[in-house]
């Protein structure tokens, strides 16, 4: 009995590491998808609304299948089909990225909520987790080495991405496209098309974001399960420099900033919790402050990109 | 002078008219068919999930503007969105998309909802300048804190703005659950009711609460600020052209500074009358999404002051027949949302018509 304070005081940074994996996965898919989407050129800020019609959309699809996996590809079809909504109305001439994407965002919002109604009650099969704990008897170890197998798929496609920008023909063209429209137009490249193919895809990874939460964690479906999200990993692929690498270290950042809150609520403090809930907004402004500059476009930015102009 | 040139000459002056008249109704037409095309979207979207387009619109027109009692519904809710899209309209006339006015609202309303509590023996008329001046300081502290370090640090404020919306909600749910919880409030904390003396009645005969009247004002005012004012006059050069504003000697930070913050007032003045004349107490309702509401009129309206005035009336309209519709079509209440969203990119998609439109360009001249 003489040790239970040291497993309440051990019990913080362990939550914290198990809740930076469980939060993490979301930031992680959502800022890759706009670091491929930001790489060509274009911002998409609509991805918060991307992430919470993926959650709908994966958990509706998972309920009515029973298969968790096949709710994952419906969350990555809605996704890249609000990307490509995304990619075609920005196509148009003299029409704003940053707006397109308030307005997606708050559409797609509207319809997972529309259409997710049905789905708040029932409960859909969750998606696998490996213990990777299984050496330990202490079962707050066994909950925090619980990895989702879509974390590790995204750390895979972090590595993935970041060897595709810097050594394939894809990669490089998506680069051109982003960084000068004009280059790519002279080495005959269909910039248009490149863009609205990146940001498709990176709509169809925001949807698998989305899918994670309603599917592993939280673990359900209802009108809260995004509040911003999707718009920090936004954020964080400015942090991150615009590397698929770096997005993931700043996920695992954000993650654990997340997982503040719940991690003191699990040994007994509640005392202001809203304010530790507010913990990863605060850290993003914080670090939107600290790395941005009035007078110079950031090291690594695209050039073509509206928000670092 | 020959009567063949003052022919020539009135003619030249028609036709300068109708380019006049041409380019005002580019800036007209295209928002309003823009608006349509997004309903008619809509009402494809009702079809497809199989329920009366005909039916929905014209519940919506019954509950919204069928008649005296659903006007006064539409209009009591017309007030905050007219101060929430001044909030985004205001910033983005000097080039900034500034989305967080949902942060404004609800602490201006808290902080409404709190000087009522410290002071609640003011007499009435003074108690409510009270509110509003602490709403205002709030919001305007919220909103100019973004301009500033858009300013100095070039922070983006889109993404900086709708940040702080989401910490202004934990910190108005901190406050009204924590310190200023009135021990009264048992399923819903909120801040203690406001006193008879601080609650804004209704417009002398006229059922709809003083809001409306402010939020009117105030886009008159800022019409007034922006198209009749040096200030104005330098704030719409550093929206055209900032480097030109730099040149000019433009005192370009305190016009970015000073108009957020101008705007965060506004938004904190909507929070503080719905707390004083809607919900009688600062409390989680104050987060109703006005804010974002807001946004969508701002861009419907095309960020003039006036136009918000009959683009946040039809919204409010929408808004305030949301009930009925639920009730009748058993709609759920997202409806509402994703009507707005496909208003909204229909709005954005419309810019690319400006200066396409060449049958209201008039023939080319030789």
């Amino acid at each position: 009995m003489a040790s239970m304070p040291d497993v309440d005081l051990w019990g913080v940074p362990l939550a914290m590491l198990g809740g930076a994996i469980r939060v993490s996965t979301p930031f992680l898919f959502v800022s890759l998808g706009e670091c491929l989407t930001e790489r060509a050129g274009r911002v998409n800020l609509g991805l918060e609304g991307t992430l919470v019609l993926g959650a709908m959309t994966g958990y509706g699809a998972a309920y009515e299948t029973g298969s968790a996996w096949l709710g994952v590809g419906a969350a990555a079809l809605a996704g890249t089909l609000f990307g490509a909504v995304h990619g075609v109305v920005c196509r148009l001439p003299r029409v704003n990225d940053i707006a397109t994407g308030i307005a997606l965002m708050l559409l797609g919002i509207g319809l997972a909520f529309f259409f997710g109604k049905p789905y708040i009650q029932p409960v859909a099969p969750d998606l696998p987790a490996i213990p990777f704990g299984w050496w330990s008897e202490s079962p707050q170890v066994r909950t925090a080495l619980n990895v989702n197998v879509l974390f590790l798929a995204g750390c895979a496609l972090a590595v993935a991405l970041a060897w595709m920008f810097r050594a394939t023909r894809i990669g490089l063209t998506i680069r051109v496209v982003g960084d000068s429209s004009d280059a790519a137009r002279a080495m005959g490249v269909r910039t248009h098309t490149v863009r609205l193919l990146a940001t498709a895809a990176g709509g169809a990874l925001a949807g698998v974001g989305g899918a994670y939460l309603s599917l592993y964690y939280p673990g359900s479906w209802n009108e809260g399960i995004s509040s911003g999200q999707g718009l920090m990993a936004v954020a964080l692929v400015i942090f991150a420099r615009w590397n698929p690498v770096r997005c993931l270290g700043a996920a695992l950042l954000f993650g654990g900033a997340g997982a503040l809150g719940p991690a003191l609520q699990s040994v007994g403090i509640t005392q202001g919790y809203h304010l530790f809930y507010a913990a990863p907004y605060v850290l993003t402004l914080g670090l939107l402050v600290a790395t941005s500059s009035p007078t110079r476009a950031l090291a690594g930015a695209p050039g073509e990109l509206s928000i670092s102009r | 002078m020959t009567a063949a040139a003052m022919h020539g000459a009135a003619l030249s002056v028609l036709d300068g008219g109708l380019a006049a008249v041409r380019r005002r109704g580019e800036a007209v037409i295209i928002p309003v068919g823009a608006l349509v095309a997004g309903l008619l979207a809509f009402a494809i979207f009702l079809a497809f999930i199989g329920r009366s387009p005909v039916e929905f619109y014209g519940l919506v027109y019954k509950a919204a503007f069928g008649s005296a009692f659903s006007w006064e519904n539409t209009l009591a809710r017309t007030a905050p969105l007219l101060l929430a899209a001044l909030c985004t309209a205001l910033p983005a006339r000097l080039g900034m998309i500034m989305i967080g006015g949902e942060g404004a609202i609800v602490l201006g309303g808290v902080a409404a909802g709190v000087f009522a509590m410290s002071w609640p023996a003011l007499p009435g008329a003074l108690g409510i300048a009270g509110m509003a001046a602490a709403a205002a300081l709030a919001g305007g502290i919220w909103i100019g804190a973004i301009g500033l370090v858009r300013h100095v640090r070039g922070v983006n404020e889109t993404i900086a703005s709708l940040l702080m919306a989401y910490v202004a909600v934990a910190l108005m749910n901190h406050l009204v659950e924590g310190p200023f919880r009135d021990a009264g409030s048992l399923n819903k904390p909120s801040t203690a009711p406001l006193a008879d003396g601080f609650r804004t009645g209704t417009i002398p005969g006229f059922d709809v609460h003083w809001g409306l009247a402010i939020g009117i004002a105030a886009c008159v005012l800022c019409w007034i600020l922006l198209e009749r004012t040096s200030w104005g006059f330098a704030a719409r050069i550093v929206g055209g052209n900032v480097r030109a504003a730099h040149v000019q000697g433009l005192p370009v930070g305190r016009l970015v500074v000073g108009f957020s913050v101008l705007a965060g007032s506004l938004a904190g003045i909507a929070g503080m009358v719905e707390v004083a004349a809607v919900h009688g107490a600062a409390n989680a309702s104050l987060a109703a999404g006005y804010g974002y509401t807001g946004i969508l009129i701002a861009f419907l309206a095309r960020h003039h002051m006036l136009a918000i005035i009959p683009v946040a009336t039809l919204l409010a309209g929408f808004d305030a027949a949301s009930g009925l519709v639920q009730r009748r079509m058993d709609l759920p209440d997202a409806t509402v949302l994703v009507l707005q969203g496909m208003v909204f990119v229909s709005i954005l998609a419309g810019e690319a018509l400006h200066g396409r439109l060449t049958w209201l360009r008039g023939p080319a001249r030789s």
